[in-house]
């Protein structure tokens, strides 16, 4: 089937939780930004200000952007229908995506994917997506 | 100290309904409480404790239904972790009742997302963005169906798991729901037919999905001692467990539910193991939700359950493990879109040798009912319960 992008909707703003408005400052900019501990060394997604394996102070980290599709389930009920997944950077965290610009059956889950920035609806923040490499 | 059997289940009732415009969710809950009482041979003044969780009506947890039904309770607790709360409620109402803080404890269950239009499997439901995942998980339209198709399209490709395996599940649900009169979907299905039904989200067919239903369901909870004075047969708690299990801060893991650790503690508290138990209860939002949760309790070994579903195993009268012989969610209710209750309340029926004549087990001593709740591709809670005939 072609590809036809859906609205992609948001829920309050990037000021609504202070502690992850760098990764919306991020995404604007085209980057993909993680939080890695300074204790453990460990990265990890969504974005808390505390370290979720050792409560450790963190910091904010440009990602390479480059990921494996860990699963997929294409939403044939909607309209347009969506692919949406789970893919795991190769900074380590897996974080919960849609694949796009791409056609879903030929997505396998192993594949190698890149960020790609999509602006949220009602001139929203923008969002990291992956799309084959 | 071990729980194992301070408390008995000496009062369960499933509400008929399957579409209840014409009723309020709080006069279902209480319809329910009803039921529930005059099964166990039990009126209203002697409840002193009230279970609730998310589908009763009312902000403050337990308060206003404590006020509908006008309890006078020493003890309520209103811990929702969605479809899975019902099992947990038993755990804690045992907890309570060997605490002293209650003598009969009532749980209760319902709603009606079937006459208020919900799209409960297909629609993104937007939530308050200061919950802490919101704004990284909505916008890529997270719907239940596709949540659970995640952990089904990742345990195809770790372990070859077919969807005519899953079809099994349904198949199965549909043989023991043409028994049940109050059953939604009540024709038997082939392999072929669930393979074939329309897609929803890829690998889970819309027959691979359970139904959206009204209705409810309540339990009574009671010491030993009041439930021997009563003349119902004797329905003893013996094992419960509850675990949450999530998205460990990116480290997703979506080839197993939360049963792999609500099972043991239950199963340890029981005394007994998986190939002890004579007739199974499984959460079935999802013909996934089934085959993981029994791979999770130990029913077969991880990624054999495919195989283990296959060729009518789940039917009763035909295969190993009969599951779900009321219907199940597949096929006869998911009330609020919780089916913990539901499940409870067929392990009870079985027990008591009150299951339909054709799906009775025989001898049936020892059943355990396992719930899910929340959403198996993000975070959820694994609860589970194991009872004994006495």
């Amino acid at each position: 089937m072609a590809y036809v992008a859906r609205k992609i909707p948001f829920v309050g703003t990037p000021e609504t939780n202070p502690e992850t408005k760098p990764f919306f400052d991020g995404a604007a900019a085209g980057k993909l930004m993680l939080r890695r501990c300074t204790s453990c060394k460990k990265a990890h997604h969504y974005p808390r200000a505390l370290c979720p394996f050792c409560f450790g102070e963190c910091e904010w980290e440009q990602a390479s952007g480059k990921a494996k599709i860990y699963t997929i389930s294409v939403m044939e009920r909607a309209n347009p229908p969506y692919a949406i997944g789970y893919a795991t950077l190769a900074e380590g965290p897996t974080v919960l995506t849609n694949f796009i610009d791409c056609d879903f059956k030929a997505l396998k889950i192993g594949q190698d994917v890149t960020v790609k920035f999509v602006q949220t609806e009602g001139e929203g923040p923008s969002l990291p997506f992956f799309t084959p490499a | 100290m071990s729980l194992k059997g301070a408390a008995y289940i000496a009062g369960a009732w499933e509400h008929p309904t399957r579409k209840a415009p014409d009723k309020s969710i709080a006069m279902l809950h209480a319809e329910c409480a009803k039921g529930a009482l005059e099964d166990a041979g039990l009126t209203k003044d002697d409840v002193d404790g009230y279970f609730c969780a998310g589908d009763a009506p009312g902000a403050l947890g337990p308060l206003s239904m404590v006020d509908y039904l006008n309890l006078k309770c020493r003890h309520v607790d209103s811990t929702d972790v969605g479809g899975s709360s019902y099992q947990v409620a038993v755990g804690h109402a045992m907890e309570s009742i060997a605490a002293g803080r209650c003598n009969v404890a009532l749980i209760t269950l319902a709603g009606r997302p079937r006459s208020e239009g919900q799209a409960t499997g297909t629609a993104p439901r937007p939530g308050n963005p200061s919950v802490p995942e919101m704004q990284f998980e909505f916008p890529y339209g997270p719907a239940t169906a596709n949540l659970y198709g995640m952990c089904a399209a990742r345990h195809m490709y770790e372990y070859g798991t077919t969807s005519e395996q899953l079809a099994w599940i349904k198949v199965a649900a549909s043989h023991h729901a043409q028994y049940n009169p109050n059953a939604m979907l009540r024709d038997v299905v082939t392999v072929e037919d669930v393979v074939n039904s329309p897609m929803v989200s890829t690998p889970l067919h819309r027959l691979d999905c359970c139904v959206i239903s009204d209705g409810g369901g309540a339990l009574i909870l009671t010491r030993p001692e009041i439930a021997k004075s009563l003349k119902r047969p004797l329905v003893k708690v013996i094992g419960v467990g509850e675990s949450p299990k999530h998205q460990a801060g990116g480290e997703i893991d979506l080839t197993f539910s939360a049963a792999r650790w609500s099972g043991p503690p239950a199963w340890e508290m029981a005394g007994i193991k998986p190939s002890d138990i004579k007739y199974a209860s499984i959460y079935d939002s999802f013909t996934i939700t089934v085959l993981m949760q029994l791979e999770d309790l130990g029913f077969c070994k991880k990624g054999e359950g495919g195989k283990f579903v296959s060729d009518g195993n789940l039917i009763a009268g035909v295969g190993k493990l009969p599951f779900n012989t009321d219907g199940g969610g597949l096929c006869s209710n998911h009330p609020a879109n919780r089916g913990g209750i539901t499940k409870i309340i067929e392990a009870v029926r079985q027990l008591r040798g009150e299951a339909h004549p054709k799906l009775q087990v025989a001898n049936c001593d020892l059943a355990i009912a396992h719930g899910t709740g929340g959403a198996l591709g993000t975070r959820h809670c694994g609860s589970t319960v194991i009872l004994e005939r006495e």
